[in-house]
């Protein structure tokens, strides 16, 4: 009994001692720690894992030129697993026990939601790559996917003009949570706004992972045999959009007839489904992977060389997390710190050369400057650019066409300094 | 002087551009033009198409569009050939202006100049730019080869053809409907192409000709017929005549659509009862009829989606193309040996030493089915794979008046029906299914009489995963191939089975095809959301009622159980 007593406490001493000369190393090498907070299991690993690697490839690629401020960055890696409060409290750990310097990851709006009490409270930095509704701006976050401007209202201007056939009549269709119905808010506002009438717009919502499609294409087809030219806006979301696609391709519905835009679906999500009978249907983004560009071919190569396949694809939410580690590696260069703060007043302004081929701006309102671009989708499941803006649009974190976000202002700088006020918050 | 007349020449034909030899002729053809005057319409018409070509190639989309109304009008044979390259995204530019159809066929690809219809042997595929189209351009490209196909040796395109010349109704097409109807020769495609025909009488005809195009008219059962009338009888200063038969052809029509769409929301419902049965059916023998909790239901149908997947992976590899359809005829019985081995398996190594632990075994299988989704996502990566349907299984056919069934739905729904008349074959036609009848009514007795008991057990199991299977397959047609799968169908799997009556196979026919058909009902009134609710409430309601579902189960097992 003594015996084992006494290996017991050897091999408590040998662990003891094996974690401290680890921490130790640790603290000599001296790392810059960034948190990585997507999904690698549940419903949102599909879009989340992809990128976590692209961050991996990132870090990779800042290590290999030297790293940042003299020190080797250390991706953090954790799996809040398609669960919303886990986000919260992965979120927390991050933060407050492996005190990373900032944090990239979130694809849903709610896990937004979800973490945002977490980030304002401890202080921290989240860097969000995903489109998504607008209607908020936090001081510790940096948004660097579009806002409603910069995709959904682009792109049903574009259907509305003659380029685009002349929509006059349009479905709303949505996947039934916040992005979807604050996006679709926005746009009747907007539609509305143009002249078009509350008979010509249908908006119908379906749950997650909904699969069995049949009576709302029906009805699409139903509603657009009107006679006037229809269009549909899809913001549907994840799982529900193949059997989407099938069931719309399957009825026979072409996209010169009922042209679909979809905000939620790019290169990443129509890998998983037979493009052929799809071709035309559109989606907006602001980053197509056949965008021609040497920044781009170089973020394509990088990408293949790092995930070591060369049939894997580029995205939208892709170019948004390089757009951002780079702007954040830029900005701890300028500011000589990886304190939050100080990260935070020099991200305003900082650019960076995007895979678009536009220059990225961030602006004071958290969110970034891109061009917006409309794409069709091609038989080998990529898209065609066919109509882009001549420049970065700027994002507004409140839409003008909502009436109760009128004179909100969101600006970080003296003397507003806020996300959501109608007036300064200094004055002299 | 002839330098500066060539390179002119050059500029004002880019599409010769960059062939010398080429350019040449075509001068010597301009001098030509000026020699004979009765040449002139020739080779303006000549002129007219290789500019209209070389449109093609231009930077703008209206530039193309143009060119594609001057293809079309052009009547030339081979317009409608550059016009199908174009829709095909087969139509190259090559870095001289120059525009090729390029085919990928087997092996290497062939070029072919748009405008001379010769093999281009100078470019390499790699150095061409891809001629880009929009929805817009598409629609154009479809309008000009409507009007050429009309006459078209292929059925089909006819038809097609008859069928569009609807929408585009205008007083112009008269003349080429009345001319083509003259030379038709089939009856469905006369019907099609005199009801566009009326279509386009209706707004510019004399009131005799207005009244016959309503009579025809009214006989077709269209939305888009009925849009047509709707929008006639509103029309300024209509004659009262017209009006009233326009407003009887249009009632005629409307309670004609009626009855069609109940029955469109018939078929819809079927087709999802069909869906949920397949899900179901495994599920009604591990768990309704040997009484396991199984939630690794669902991954058993993820992975024989995967098979299906895998499958087509293979046939793309290693068959020639033309077999790629029947990838998933082999997919079946793969799919169902897989799952089926996988069960037998899990059965033997697990589930048997829990028997008469119900706890315990909802928490063991819920164990190996997030094993199961964690080894798939990691063999095949977490995103979506691309399952794609046989050509076969591909698009629909319209039944009549906007009634659509595409093939897909239609093949699951036999194929549902194909696998539950096997089960119950099996089950009530072979000694394994006497046997497996036998150890679910009273284990005991069956062991006693020399029923292997425990083989049986492995088997039943086996078999109700090799369905799964097999249903796998056949949603890897309609959804998502991914690692999540099972999990949408686990619930409502449990909720057939419940709802049925555990154990009963005809309960759970039953119980799925109402399901179907209830939720499918509702959905047009109600919302897919609120559809789903209602259903689900009046499931819990029913269950109140009747704890043991539709078909309560009769026999020793059963009562011992209440």
């Amino acid at each position: 009994m003594k015996i084992l007593q006494g290996t017991c406490r050897a091999a408590l001493f040998a662990v003891a001692l094996f974690g401290a000369t680890g921490i130790a190393s640790a603290q000599t090498q001296g790392t810059i720690k960034i948190g990585v907070l997507h999904s690698l299991s549940g419903t949102m690993a599909i879009s989340e894992t992809t990128l976590k690697d692209t961050i991996l490839m990132m870090v990779d690629d800042i290590n290999k030129k030297g790293g940042l401020l003299g020190k080797k960055v250390e991706a953090v890696v954790v799996d809040p697993a398609s669960n919303w409060p886990l986000f919260a409290e992965k979120a927390r750990d991050l933060i407050a026990k492996e005190k990373v310097a900032a944090v990239f990851g979130c694809w849903t709006s709610v896990s937004r939601k979800s973490v945002l009490p977490v980030f304002e409270e401890l202080n921290g930095l989240l860097f969000y790559p995903v489109q998504y509704e607008g209607e908020e701006s936090s001081r510790n976050v940096f948004y660097t996917g579009a806002a409603p401007n910069q995709q959904a209202i682009p792109a049903v201007e574009y259907l509305m003009g003659e380029e685009g056939g002349g929509a006059k009549r349009w479905v709303l269709e949505g996947t039934d949570y916040v992005y979807p119905r604050t996006t679709n808010k926005i746009l009747e506002a907007f539609l509305k706004s143009k002249g078009v009438a509350a008979d010509d717009i249908k908006i119908n919502y379906t749950p997650f992972g909904y699969s069995d499609w049949q009576t709302e294409v029906a009805a699409i087809k139903q509603f657009a045999a009107a006679g006037k030219k229809t269009a549909v806006v899809s913001t549907i979301n994840g799982d529900a959009n193949v059997p989407f696609y099938k069931e719309l391709s399957n009825a026979g519905i072409k996209a010169s007839e009922i042209p679909v835009v979809a905000f939620s679906v790019g290169e990443e999500e129509l890998a998983g489904i037979d493009t052929k009978n799809l071709v035309g249907h559109l989606a907006a983004w602001n980053y197509f992977e056949s965008v021609k560009n040497p920044t781009n071919d170089g973020f394509i190569k990088q990408w293949h060389d790092f995930i070591k396949n060369p049939k894997r694809v580029t995205n939208d939410p892709m170019e948004a997390h390089y757009i951002g580690f780079k702007m954040w590696a830029q900005a701890v260069r300028q500011a000589g710190t990886t304190d939050v703060d100080a990260v935070r007043q020099a991200m305003y302004g900082q650019k960076v050369p995007a895979p678009s081929g536009f220059t990225a701006i961030m602006n004071t309102n958290h969110h970034l400057s891109k061009p917006v671009m409309i794409g069709e989708i091609r038989p080998d499941g990529q898209f065609d650019v066919v109509w882009q803006t001549k420049q970065a649009i700027k994002a507004d974190a409140w839409s003008p066409y909502l009436p109760e976000d009128k004179g909100k202002i969101a600006d970080w700088t003296y003397p507003w300094v806020c996300g959501n006020c109608v007036a300064a918050k200094y004055t002299d | 002087m002839p330098v500066v007349e060539f390179r002119g020449a050059e500029e004002w034909v880019p599409a010769f551009a960059g062939t010398t030899v080429k350019s040449i002729v075509h001068l010597f053809r301009l001098g030509l033009l000026a020699l004979f005057l009765f040449a002139a319409p020739l080779s303006a018409w000549a002129d007219g198409l290789s500019e209209a070509i070389a449109g093609l190639g231009g930077d703008s989309f209206a530039a193309k569009e143009k060119a594609v109304i001057a293809l079309a009008k052009s009547g030339e044979p081979r317009a409608a050939l550059i016009l199908q390259a174009l829709a095909g995204d087969r139509l190259r530019k090559a870095p001289d202006g120059r525009v090729v159809i390029i085919d990928t066929g087997r092996g290497s690809a062939k070029l072919t100049d748009a405008a001379t219809g010769q093999p281009v042997a100078d470019l390499a595929p790699e150095g061409l730019d891809r001629i880009i189209v929009n929805n817009r351009l598409r629609g154009a490209i479809e309008a000009a080869l409507g009007t050429l196909t009309l006459f078209s040796p292929d059925r089909e395109a006819r038809l097609g053809a008859a069928q569009d010349a609807l929408r585009h109704h205008s007083a112009d097409t008269v003349a080429l409907l009345e001319k083509s109807l003259a030379a038709e020769q089939d009856s469905e495609i006369r019907a099609a192409m005199q009801r566009s025909l009326a279509a386009s009488q209706l707004f510019a005809g004399s009131k005799e000709e207005r009244l016959a195009a309503i009579r025809t008219l009214g006989s077709a059962t269209d939305p888009q017929v009925k849009n047509l009338l709707d929008e006639f009888r509103y029309t300024a200063n209509i004659d009262p005549d017209l009006y009233k038969a326009a407003g009887d052809a249009l009632a005629a029509i409307d309670s004609r659509l009626r009855w069609i769409g109940i029955g469109a929301n018939l078929f819809q419902g079927i087709s999802l009862g069909s869906v949920l049965l397949l899900a179901a059916i495994g599920l009604a023998i591990t768990f309704g009829v040997m009484g396991v909790i199984n939630m690794a239901h669902g991954e058993m149908i993820m992975t024989g989606a995967y098979v299906a997947f895998v499958v087509q992976q293979l046939f793309r590899a290693f068959l020639p193309p033309d077999l790629l359809d029947a990838y998933l005829l082999v997919a079946v019985p793969v799919a169902f040996l897989f799952a089926g081995l996988l069960g037998v398996l899990l059965e033997r190594c697990l589930i048997r030493f829990l028997y008469g632990r119900p706890l315990e075994t909802l928490l063991a299988t819920w164990g190996v089915s997030l094993i199961l989704q964690q080894a798939v996502r990691s063999m095949f990566g977490s995103p979506n794979k691309e399952v794609a349907n046989p050509s076969w299984m591909t698009g629909g056919f319209d039944v009549v008046g906007g009634f659509m069934v595409t093939w897909n739905r239609l093949y699951i729904i036999v194929f549902c029906f194909v696998v539950l008349g096997a089960l119950a074959l099996i089950l009530n036609r072979t000694r394994f299914g006497l046997h497996m009848r036998a150890v679910t009514q009273n284990r005991d007795m069956a062991a006693a009489m020399g029923i292997p008991t425990a083989r049986v057990d492995a088997l039943t199991f086996g078999l109700g995963s090799g369905i799964a299977g097999m249903a796998g397959v056949a949603l890897s047609q309609i959804g998502n191939v991914s690692p999540n799968l099972g999990t949408l169908y686990i619930v409502d799997s449990f909720m057939v089975v419940v709802f049925g009556g555990v154990g009963n196979l005809m309960g759970t026919l039953v119980g799925a095809l109402s399901l179907g058909i209830v939720n499918k009902l509702l959905e047009p009134y109600a919302g897919a959301i609120l559809g789903k609710i209602a259903v689900l409430v009046a499931i819990i309601l029913f269950i109140q009622r009747r704890p043991r579902g539709l078909f309560a189960l009769k026999g020793r097992a059963a009562d011992a159980e209440a």
